[in-house]
Protein backbone atom coordinates (compact mmCIF):
# COMPACT_ATOMS: atom_id res chain seq x y z
CA UNK A 1 0.00 0.00 0.00
CA UNK A 2 1.36 3.30 -0.55
CA UNK A 3 2.14 6.11 1.92
CA UNK A 4 0.18 9.11 0.49
CA UNK A 5 -2.91 8.27 -1.42
CA UNK A 6 -4.53 11.43 -3.25
CA UNK A 7 -7.74 10.41 -4.90
CA UNK A 8 -10.19 12.35 -7.37
CA UNK A 9 -8.89 15.58 -5.57
CA UNK A 10 -11.19 18.34 -6.70
CA UNK A 11 -10.92 21.85 -4.96
CA UNK A 12 -12.94 25.16 -6.16
CA UNK A 13 -12.47 28.51 -4.65
CA UNK A 14 -15.58 30.86 -3.94
CA UNK A 15 -15.78 34.43 -4.44
CA UNK A 16 -18.50 36.58 -4.32
CA UNK A 17 -18.57 36.85 -8.65
CA UNK A 18 -16.94 33.53 -9.30
CA UNK A 19 -16.16 30.25 -8.75
CA UNK A 20 -12.46 29.34 -9.68
CA UNK A 21 -11.54 25.42 -10.40
CA UNK A 22 -8.54 25.28 -8.79
CA UNK A 23 -7.80 21.68 -8.77
CA UNK A 24 -9.86 19.31 -11.26
CA UNK A 25 -9.12 15.38 -10.76
CA UNK A 26 -6.32 14.99 -9.00
CA UNK A 27 -5.14 11.18 -8.05
CA UNK A 28 -1.70 10.46 -7.50
CA UNK A 29 0.61 8.57 -4.75
CA UNK A 30 3.67 8.90 -2.61
CA UNK A 31 5.85 5.69 -1.69
CA UNK A 32 7.40 6.14 1.74
CA UNK A 33 11.48 7.49 1.45
CA UNK A 34 10.51 8.91 -2.13
CA UNK A 35 11.23 12.19 -3.24
CA UNK A 36 8.70 13.93 -5.51
CA UNK A 37 8.26 17.13 -7.39
CA UNK A 38 5.44 18.78 -8.10
CA UNK A 39 6.15 20.93 -10.89
CA UNK A 40 4.58 23.21 -13.13
CA UNK A 41 3.71 27.21 -14.29
CA UNK A 42 2.23 29.14 -11.37
CA UNK A 43 -1.40 29.12 -11.80
CA UNK A 44 -1.64 25.60 -11.82
CA UNK A 45 -2.91 24.76 -7.83
CA UNK A 46 0.59 23.74 -6.36
CA UNK A 47 0.10 25.17 -3.49
CA UNK A 48 -3.26 24.62 -2.81
CA UNK A 49 -2.61 21.23 -3.00
CA UNK A 50 -0.12 20.77 -0.39
CA UNK A 51 -2.28 22.85 2.07
CA UNK A 52 -4.65 20.30 1.10
CA UNK A 53 -2.64 17.29 2.10
CA UNK A 54 -1.57 19.21 4.75
CA UNK A 55 -4.99 19.68 6.42
CA UNK A 56 -5.39 23.31 6.29
CA UNK A 57 -7.80 23.30 3.62
CA UNK A 58 -11.04 21.14 3.41
CA UNK A 59 -11.05 20.11 -0.66
CA UNK A 60 -14.34 20.47 -2.16
CA UNK A 61 -14.25 17.02 -3.19
CA UNK A 62 -11.86 13.79 -2.95
CA UNK A 63 -9.46 12.30 -0.68
CA UNK A 64 -6.46 12.29 1.26
CA UNK A 65 -4.85 9.50 2.85
CA UNK A 66 -1.88 9.25 4.55
CA UNK A 67 -0.82 5.85 5.36
CA UNK A 68 -4.79 5.05 4.95
CA UNK A 69 -5.74 7.55 7.35
CA UNK A 70 -7.20 11.02 6.93
CA UNK A 71 -4.91 13.79 7.61
CA UNK A 72 -5.08 15.58 10.85
CA UNK A 73 -2.59 18.50 11.45
CA UNK A 74 -3.21 17.43 15.44
CA UNK A 75 -1.02 14.52 14.81
CA UNK A 76 1.80 16.23 13.44
CA UNK A 77 2.30 14.01 10.54
CA UNK A 78 3.40 16.52 7.86
CA UNK A 79 5.83 18.64 8.43
CA UNK A 80 5.61 22.57 5.64
CA UNK A 81 8.77 24.93 4.58
CA UNK A 82 6.98 27.80 3.67
CA UNK A 83 8.39 30.00 0.54
CA UNK A 84 10.22 32.18 2.88
CA UNK A 85 11.08 30.93 6.33
CA UNK A 86 8.77 32.47 8.64
CA UNK A 87 11.18 32.18 11.42
CA UNK A 88 9.40 34.26 14.35
CA UNK A 89 11.24 37.61 14.95
CA UNK A 90 11.16 37.88 18.49
CA UNK A 91 12.04 34.39 19.48
CA UNK A 92 15.40 33.48 19.66
CA UNK A 93 16.53 30.50 16.88
CA UNK A 94 16.47 28.29 19.67
CA UNK A 95 12.94 29.22 20.73
CA UNK A 96 12.47 29.12 16.92
CA UNK A 97 13.38 25.33 16.48
CA UNK A 98 11.21 24.35 19.59
CA UNK A 99 7.98 25.84 18.67
CA UNK A 100 6.65 22.88 17.17
CA UNK A 101 8.01 20.71 20.32
CA UNK A 102 6.41 23.23 22.57
CA UNK A 103 2.84 24.07 20.27
CA UNK A 104 2.08 19.83 20.74
CA UNK A 105 3.40 20.02 24.23
CA UNK A 106 6.11 17.34 23.73
CA UNK A 107 8.95 19.85 24.69
CA UNK A 108 11.39 17.02 26.71
CA UNK A 109 14.51 17.60 27.54
CA UNK A 110 15.20 14.96 24.98
CA UNK A 111 13.73 16.28 22.47
CA UNK A 112 15.33 19.86 22.94
CA UNK A 113 18.59 18.01 22.74
CA UNK A 114 18.01 16.61 19.27
CA UNK A 115 16.80 19.95 17.83
CA UNK A 116 19.93 21.54 18.83
CA UNK A 117 22.13 18.37 17.45
CA UNK A 118 20.08 18.88 14.53
CA UNK A 119 21.03 22.81 13.88
CA UNK A 120 24.37 21.46 14.17
CA UNK A 121 24.37 18.92 12.08
CA UNK A 122 23.20 21.53 10.04
CA UNK A 123 26.63 23.58 9.97
CA UNK A 124 24.72 26.00 12.45
CA UNK A 125 26.88 26.53 15.70
CA UNK A 126 26.51 28.42 18.48
CA UNK A 127 23.13 30.44 16.94
CA UNK A 128 21.16 29.29 19.56
CA UNK A 129 20.89 32.68 21.27
CA UNK A 130 20.92 34.65 18.44
CA UNK A 131 17.61 36.63 17.29
CA UNK A 132 16.39 35.41 13.29
CA UNK A 133 17.13 39.02 12.03
CA UNK A 134 21.17 38.32 12.94
CA UNK A 135 21.56 35.43 10.30
CA UNK A 136 21.63 35.54 6.35
CA UNK A 137 18.51 34.38 4.06
CA UNK A 138 20.37 30.74 3.76
CA UNK A 139 21.18 29.66 7.41
CA UNK A 140 17.53 31.37 8.24
CA UNK A 141 16.15 28.77 5.96
CA UNK A 142 18.12 25.76 7.16
CA UNK A 143 16.73 26.66 10.80
CA UNK A 144 13.73 26.66 9.63
CA UNK A 145 14.67 23.26 8.15
CA UNK A 146 15.64 22.09 11.69
CA UNK A 147 11.79 23.59 13.01
CA UNK A 148 10.01 21.49 10.58
CA UNK A 149 12.04 18.51 11.12
CA UNK A 150 12.28 18.50 14.97
CA UNK A 151 8.70 17.19 15.56
CA UNK A 152 9.71 14.42 13.06
CA UNK A 153 6.96 14.00 10.33
CA UNK A 154 6.25 11.27 8.62
CA UNK A 155 5.76 13.41 5.21
CA UNK A 156 7.84 16.71 4.67
CA UNK A 157 6.47 19.21 2.28
CA UNK A 158 8.72 22.01 0.84
CA UNK A 159 6.93 24.96 -1.38
CA UNK A 160 9.52 27.27 -3.22
CA UNK A 161 11.89 27.09 -0.30
CA UNK A 162 14.79 27.90 -2.31
CA UNK A 163 13.08 31.16 -4.48
CA UNK A 164 14.04 33.64 -2.02
CA UNK A 165 17.89 32.85 -1.75
CA UNK A 166 20.50 34.02 -3.98
CA UNK A 167 21.79 30.79 -6.53
CA UNK A 168 24.52 29.98 -4.76
CA UNK A 169 23.02 29.76 -1.74
CA UNK A 170 20.32 27.69 -3.28
CA UNK A 171 22.78 25.37 -5.03
CA UNK A 172 24.33 24.61 -1.19
CA UNK A 173 21.31 24.08 0.61
CA UNK A 174 19.87 22.06 -1.86
CA UNK A 175 22.73 19.74 -1.38
CA UNK A 176 22.12 20.11 2.46
CA UNK A 177 18.20 19.36 2.33
CA UNK A 178 18.99 16.68 -0.05
CA UNK A 179 22.00 15.14 2.30
CA UNK A 180 19.57 15.34 5.40
CA UNK A 181 16.68 14.46 4.11
CA UNK A 182 18.26 10.91 2.93
CA UNK A 183 20.03 10.50 6.08
CA UNK A 184 16.82 10.30 7.80
CA UNK A 185 14.92 8.78 5.11
CA UNK A 186 12.20 11.28 5.01
CA UNK A 187 9.43 11.43 2.55
CA UNK A 188 8.99 14.49 0.78
CA UNK A 189 7.31 16.47 -2.15
CA UNK A 190 8.97 19.88 -3.22
CA UNK A 191 6.95 22.10 -4.98
CA UNK A 192 8.66 24.17 -7.71
CA UNK A 193 8.98 26.40 -10.64
CA UNK A 194 12.41 25.47 -11.72
CA UNK A 195 12.92 22.46 -14.14
CA UNK A 196 16.44 22.05 -12.87
CA UNK A 197 16.10 21.80 -9.17
CA UNK A 198 13.26 19.24 -9.63
CA UNK A 199 15.35 16.97 -12.11
CA UNK A 200 18.13 17.40 -9.10
CA UNK A 201 16.60 16.39 -6.00
CA UNK A 202 13.65 14.18 -6.70
CA UNK A 203 13.32 10.61 -7.77
CA UNK A 204 10.44 11.33 -9.26
CA UNK A 205 8.96 14.46 -11.58
CA UNK A 206 4.81 14.90 -11.97
CA UNK A 207 4.14 17.86 -14.13
CA UNK A 208 1.09 20.24 -13.57
CA UNK A 209 -0.39 21.99 -16.59
CA UNK A 210 -3.11 24.93 -15.46
CA UNK A 211 -6.36 26.45 -15.31
CA UNK A 212 -7.76 24.01 -13.67
CA UNK A 213 -4.61 22.49 -11.74
CA UNK A 214 -4.08 18.74 -12.52
CA UNK A 215 -1.96 16.42 -13.67
CA UNK A 216 -0.20 16.72 -17.19
CA UNK A 217 2.48 13.52 -16.98
CA UNK A 218 4.86 12.02 -15.03
CA UNK A 219 8.66 11.52 -15.38
CA UNK A 220 11.01 9.39 -13.33
CA UNK A 221 14.39 10.10 -12.97
CA UNK A 222 16.87 8.12 -13.84
CA UNK A 223 18.95 5.59 -10.94
CA UNK A 224 21.88 7.61 -12.44
CA UNK A 225 20.85 11.00 -10.98
CA UNK A 226 19.04 10.07 -7.92
CA UNK A 227 22.42 8.42 -6.08
CA UNK A 228 23.96 12.12 -7.00
CA UNK A 229 23.96 15.14 -4.69
CA UNK A 230 22.32 17.68 -6.46
CA UNK A 231 25.01 19.90 -7.54
CA UNK A 232 26.31 17.09 -8.99
CA UNK A 233 23.11 16.06 -10.80
CA UNK A 234 23.26 18.73 -12.78
CA UNK A 235 26.53 18.24 -14.23
CA UNK A 236 25.27 14.84 -15.91
CA UNK A 237 24.79 14.49 -19.29
CA UNK A 238 21.53 12.80 -18.25
CA UNK A 239 20.35 15.92 -16.67
CA UNK A 240 20.24 17.96 -19.50
CA UNK A 241 18.12 15.11 -21.46
CA UNK A 242 15.58 15.18 -19.34
CA UNK A 243 15.59 18.70 -18.63
CA UNK A 244 15.03 19.24 -22.72
CA UNK A 245 12.18 16.50 -22.27
CA UNK A 246 10.42 18.75 -19.00
CA UNK A 247 10.86 21.63 -21.40
CA UNK A 248 9.54 20.25 -24.20
CA UNK A 249 6.13 19.42 -22.24
CA UNK A 250 5.72 22.62 -20.97
CA UNK A 251 6.09 24.60 -24.14
CA UNK A 252 3.11 22.00 -25.49
CA UNK A 253 1.42 23.14 -22.05
CA UNK A 254 1.88 27.00 -22.89
CA UNK A 255 0.30 26.14 -26.56
CA UNK A 256 -3.03 24.60 -25.06
CA UNK B 1 44.30 54.46 3.43
CA UNK B 2 45.82 53.55 6.36
CA UNK B 3 44.26 52.61 10.06
CA UNK B 4 45.21 55.59 11.76
CA UNK B 5 43.78 58.01 9.44
CA UNK B 6 40.06 56.15 9.34
CA UNK B 7 39.94 56.26 13.24
CA UNK B 8 41.02 60.39 12.87
CA UNK B 9 38.24 60.72 10.32
CA UNK B 10 35.66 58.61 12.62
CA UNK B 11 36.70 60.75 15.34
CA UNK B 12 35.99 63.94 13.36
CA UNK B 13 32.98 62.09 12.52
CA UNK B 14 32.06 62.09 16.23
CA UNK B 15 33.10 65.42 16.30
CA UNK B 16 30.34 66.72 14.08
CA UNK B 17 27.56 64.38 15.68
CA UNK B 18 27.88 66.15 19.42
CA UNK B 19 28.22 69.66 18.25
CA UNK B 20 25.39 69.10 16.04
CA UNK B 21 23.61 67.83 19.34
CA UNK B 22 24.94 70.79 21.23
CA UNK B 23 23.98 73.43 19.19
CA UNK B 24 20.20 71.71 19.10
CA UNK B 25 20.34 71.73 23.41
CA UNK B 26 21.34 74.93 23.18
CA UNK B 27 18.53 76.62 21.08
CA UNK B 28 15.78 74.61 23.03
CA UNK B 29 17.15 76.47 25.78
CA UNK B 30 17.16 79.57 24.70
CA UNK B 31 13.98 79.09 23.17
CA UNK B 32 12.30 78.15 26.73
CA UNK B 33 13.90 81.00 28.93
CA UNK B 34 13.60 83.30 26.42
CA UNK B 35 9.69 82.49 26.50
CA UNK B 36 9.55 82.79 30.25
CA UNK B 37 11.82 85.99 29.92
CA UNK B 38 9.32 87.56 27.64
CA UNK B 39 6.22 86.39 29.02
CA UNK B 40 7.04 88.04 32.48
CA UNK B 41 8.75 91.13 30.74
CA UNK B 42 5.44 91.87 28.73
CA UNK B 43 3.36 91.44 31.52
CA UNK B 44 5.28 93.85 33.67
CA UNK B 45 4.93 96.37 31.15
CA UNK B 46 1.87 95.39 30.58
CA UNK B 47 1.51 94.56 27.25
CA UNK B 48 -0.37 91.80 27.76
CA UNK B 49 -3.35 92.08 30.66
CA UNK B 50 -1.35 90.54 34.09
CA UNK B 51 -4.96 89.59 35.06
CA UNK B 52 -5.38 87.35 32.47
CA UNK B 53 -2.19 86.06 31.38
CA UNK B 54 -0.39 86.40 34.79
CA UNK B 55 3.90 85.91 34.98
CA UNK B 56 6.14 83.28 35.84
CA UNK B 57 7.04 85.29 39.13
CA UNK B 58 3.44 85.28 40.11
CA UNK B 59 3.43 81.70 39.50
CA UNK B 60 6.42 80.62 40.92
CA UNK B 61 5.48 82.42 44.16
CA UNK B 62 2.05 80.24 44.01
CA UNK B 63 3.87 77.12 43.21
CA UNK B 64 6.14 77.55 46.56
CA UNK B 65 3.05 78.99 48.18
CA UNK B 66 0.86 75.88 47.56
CA UNK B 67 3.61 73.49 47.78
CA UNK B 68 4.22 74.38 51.25
CA UNK B 69 0.22 73.94 52.33
CA UNK B 70 0.36 70.96 50.83
CA UNK B 71 -2.65 71.39 48.81
CA UNK B 72 -0.94 71.12 45.42
CA UNK B 73 0.70 67.97 46.13
CA UNK B 74 -2.52 66.31 47.12
CA UNK B 75 -4.03 67.61 44.12
CA UNK B 76 -1.54 66.19 41.73
CA UNK B 77 -1.46 62.70 43.35
CA UNK B 78 -5.32 62.65 42.74
CA UNK B 79 -5.00 63.67 39.30
CA UNK B 80 -2.00 61.46 38.25
CA UNK B 81 -3.56 58.50 40.12
CA UNK B 82 -6.68 58.54 37.82
CA UNK B 83 -5.27 59.20 34.95
CA UNK B 84 -2.59 56.21 34.94
CA UNK B 85 -5.53 53.77 36.16
CA UNK B 86 -7.79 55.58 33.11
CA UNK B 87 -5.09 54.95 31.36
CA UNK B 88 -3.65 51.60 31.65
CA UNK B 89 -7.83 50.54 32.16
CA UNK B 90 -8.45 52.11 28.81
CA UNK B 91 -5.44 50.12 27.26
CA UNK B 92 -5.79 46.75 28.62
CA UNK B 93 -9.70 46.68 28.27
CA UNK B 94 -9.22 47.74 24.52
CA UNK B 95 -6.96 44.84 23.89
CA UNK B 96 -9.02 42.39 25.42
CA UNK B 97 -12.07 43.61 23.20
CA UNK B 98 -9.21 43.44 20.36
CA UNK B 99 -8.95 39.78 21.16
CA UNK B 100 -11.98 38.96 21.54
CA UNK B 101 -12.90 40.54 18.20
CA UNK B 102 -10.61 38.78 16.65
CA UNK B 103 -11.56 35.84 18.48
CA UNK B 104 -15.08 35.74 16.91
CA UNK B 105 -14.78 37.26 13.40
CA UNK B 106 -18.56 37.01 13.43
CA UNK B 107 -18.88 38.69 16.74
CA UNK B 108 -16.33 41.40 14.56
CA UNK B 109 -18.44 41.76 11.64
CA UNK B 110 -21.59 42.12 14.38
CA UNK B 111 -20.13 45.02 16.27
CA UNK B 112 -18.63 47.02 13.57
CA UNK B 113 -20.94 49.57 12.78
CA UNK B 114 -21.09 50.12 16.73
CA UNK B 115 -17.55 51.11 17.10
CA UNK B 116 -17.57 53.06 14.39
CA UNK B 117 -20.44 55.03 16.28
CA UNK B 118 -18.64 55.19 19.45
CA UNK B 119 -15.35 56.07 18.23
CA UNK B 120 -16.86 59.16 16.09
CA UNK B 121 -18.59 60.29 19.29
CA UNK B 122 -17.00 62.59 21.68
CA UNK B 123 -16.38 60.47 24.63
CA UNK B 124 -16.41 63.59 27.03
CA UNK B 125 -20.08 64.46 25.94
CA UNK B 126 -21.25 61.22 27.67
CA UNK B 127 -19.16 63.00 30.98
CA UNK B 128 -22.40 64.35 32.98
CA UNK B 129 -24.68 60.71 32.42
CA UNK B 130 -21.46 58.66 34.08
CA UNK B 131 -21.56 61.39 37.10
CA UNK B 132 -24.75 61.13 37.79
CA UNK B 133 -24.55 57.47 37.09
CA UNK B 134 -21.95 56.41 39.01
CA UNK B 135 -21.52 59.40 41.45
CA UNK B 136 -19.14 62.60 41.59
CA UNK B 137 -16.30 61.12 42.43
CA UNK B 138 -13.06 59.30 41.52
CA UNK B 139 -14.80 56.21 39.91
CA UNK B 140 -16.51 57.81 37.45
CA UNK B 141 -12.90 60.23 36.66
CA UNK B 142 -11.43 57.31 36.04
CA UNK B 143 -14.54 56.32 33.70
CA UNK B 144 -14.10 59.00 31.61
CA UNK B 145 -10.31 58.44 31.10
CA UNK B 146 -10.82 55.02 30.23
CA UNK B 147 -13.32 55.88 28.28
CA UNK B 148 -11.59 57.87 26.26
CA UNK B 149 -9.03 55.27 24.86
CA UNK B 150 -10.67 52.79 24.97
CA UNK B 151 -12.92 52.09 21.44
CA UNK B 152 -9.42 53.54 20.09
CA UNK B 153 -7.80 50.79 21.27
CA UNK B 154 -9.90 48.17 20.01
CA UNK B 155 -10.20 49.45 16.70
CA UNK B 156 -6.00 49.72 16.28
CA UNK B 157 -4.60 46.91 17.95
CA UNK B 158 -7.33 45.07 16.27
CA UNK B 159 -6.20 46.16 12.78
CA UNK B 160 -2.57 45.23 14.12
CA UNK B 161 -4.52 42.07 15.04
CA UNK B 162 -5.63 41.29 11.77
CA UNK B 163 -2.12 42.37 10.37
CA UNK B 164 -0.14 39.58 11.23
CA UNK B 165 0.91 37.48 8.43
CA UNK B 166 -0.63 34.41 8.40
CA UNK B 167 1.93 32.83 7.05
CA UNK B 168 2.91 32.73 10.80
CA UNK B 169 -0.33 31.40 12.00
CA UNK B 170 0.37 29.34 9.08
CA UNK B 171 3.41 27.77 10.71
CA UNK B 172 1.58 27.10 14.03
CA UNK B 173 -1.36 24.86 12.41
CA UNK B 174 0.38 22.85 10.82
CA UNK B 175 2.00 21.84 13.95
CA UNK B 176 -1.18 21.67 14.81
CA UNK B 177 -1.49 24.73 17.20
CA UNK B 178 -4.99 26.00 18.53
CA UNK B 179 -6.63 29.30 17.87
CA UNK B 180 -5.37 30.18 21.40
CA UNK B 181 -1.82 28.99 20.53
CA UNK B 182 -1.98 31.03 17.60
CA UNK B 183 -2.49 34.30 19.72
CA UNK B 184 -0.27 33.92 22.41
CA UNK B 185 2.36 32.77 20.38
CA UNK B 186 2.19 34.71 17.01
CA UNK B 187 -0.63 37.58 16.89
CA UNK B 188 0.17 39.27 20.34
CA UNK B 189 4.05 39.60 20.02
CA UNK B 190 3.58 40.61 16.63
CA UNK B 191 1.51 43.11 17.39
CA UNK B 192 3.22 44.30 20.47
CA UNK B 193 4.76 47.46 18.74
CA UNK B 194 1.43 48.39 17.97
CA UNK B 195 0.17 48.51 21.67
CA UNK B 196 2.88 50.65 22.39
CA UNK B 197 2.32 52.94 19.83
CA UNK B 198 -1.26 52.95 21.46
CA UNK B 199 -0.04 53.30 24.96
CA UNK B 200 1.66 56.76 23.96
CA UNK B 201 -1.88 58.03 22.37
CA UNK B 202 -3.43 56.60 25.12
CA UNK B 203 -1.04 58.76 27.64
CA UNK B 204 -2.38 61.83 26.22
CA UNK B 205 -6.48 60.54 25.81
CA UNK B 206 -6.65 59.96 29.77
CA UNK B 207 -5.31 63.71 30.43
CA UNK B 208 -7.99 64.46 28.26
CA UNK B 209 -10.56 62.84 30.18
CA UNK B 210 -9.52 63.02 33.61
CA UNK B 211 -9.43 66.85 33.27
CA UNK B 212 -13.17 66.81 32.07
CA UNK B 213 -14.03 64.49 34.29
CA UNK B 214 -12.29 67.03 37.40
CA UNK B 215 -14.07 70.23 35.51
CA UNK B 216 -17.34 68.29 35.96
CA UNK B 217 -17.22 66.56 39.26
CA UNK B 218 -15.14 69.98 40.74
CA UNK B 219 -14.15 68.87 43.75
CA UNK B 220 -10.23 67.79 43.34
CA UNK B 221 -7.24 67.66 41.30
CA UNK B 222 -5.68 69.73 38.91
CA UNK B 223 -8.66 69.98 36.50
CA UNK B 224 -10.74 71.32 39.54
CA UNK B 225 -7.98 73.97 40.09
CA UNK B 226 -8.30 75.22 36.59
CA UNK B 227 -11.88 75.61 36.69
CA UNK B 228 -12.21 77.21 40.19
CA UNK B 229 -8.85 79.55 39.28
CA UNK B 230 -11.38 80.26 35.97
CA UNK B 231 -14.32 80.39 37.78
CA UNK B 232 -13.02 82.98 40.54
CA UNK B 233 -10.96 84.84 38.45
CA UNK B 234 -7.18 83.70 39.41
CA UNK B 235 -5.32 83.16 36.23
CA UNK B 236 -1.93 82.36 38.08
CA UNK B 237 -3.91 79.34 39.48
CA UNK B 238 -4.97 78.29 35.70
CA UNK B 239 -1.41 78.56 34.44
CA UNK B 240 0.46 76.85 36.99
CA UNK B 241 -2.39 73.58 36.53
CA UNK B 242 -1.14 74.09 33.24
CA UNK B 243 2.60 73.84 33.67
CA UNK B 244 1.99 70.67 36.16
CA UNK B 245 -0.05 69.11 33.74
CA UNK B 246 2.38 69.45 31.02
CA UNK B 247 5.35 68.36 33.37
CA UNK B 248 3.52 65.22 34.15
CA UNK B 249 2.33 64.44 30.78
CA UNK B 250 5.73 64.83 29.75
CA UNK B 251 7.09 62.33 32.42
CA UNK B 252 4.14 59.53 31.28
CA UNK B 253 4.69 59.73 27.76
CA UNK B 254 8.83 59.63 28.62
CA UNK B 255 8.26 56.78 30.92
CA UNK B 256 6.16 54.58 28.07
CA UNK B 257 8.66 55.07 25.47
CA UNK B 258 11.20 54.04 27.81
CA UNK B 259 9.09 50.77 28.15
CA UNK B 260 9.01 50.69 24.36
CA UNK B 261 12.44 50.71 24.15
CA UNK B 262 13.15 48.04 26.63
CA UNK B 263 10.37 45.59 25.18
CA UNK B 264 11.29 46.07 21.21
CA UNK B 265 15.21 45.21 21.17
CA UNK B 266 15.02 46.80 18.02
Amino acid sequence: MDFLTVKDLHHTYFTRTSATIALSDITLDVKEGEFVSFLGPSGCGKTTLLSIIAGLIEPTGGSVLLENKPIKTSQNDIGYMLQQDYLFPWKTIEENIQLGLKINGNLTNAKKEEASNLLKQMGLHHVEASYPKQLSGGMRQRVALVRTLATEPKLLMLDEPFSALDFQTKLKLEDHVSNTLKTFNKTAILVTHDIGEAIAMSDRIILFSPSPGRVHKTFIVPEELKTLPPFKARNHPLYTELFQNIWKELECIDEE
Amino acid sequence: MTKNEIKNLHQQYLHTLTREKRIVRFFQLLIFILFFLFWELASRQQWIDPLIFSSPTKIWNMFIQKSIDGSLAANIGITVTETILGFLAGTILGTMLAALLWWSPILSKILDPFLVILNAMPKVALGPILIVAIGANMTSIVAMGTLVSVIITTIVVFTSFKEVDPNYIKVLQIFGGTRTQCFKEAILPASFPTIISTLKVNVGLSWVGVIVGEFLTSSRGLGYMIIYGFQVFDFTLVFLSLLVIAVFATIMYQLVELLEKKIIQD
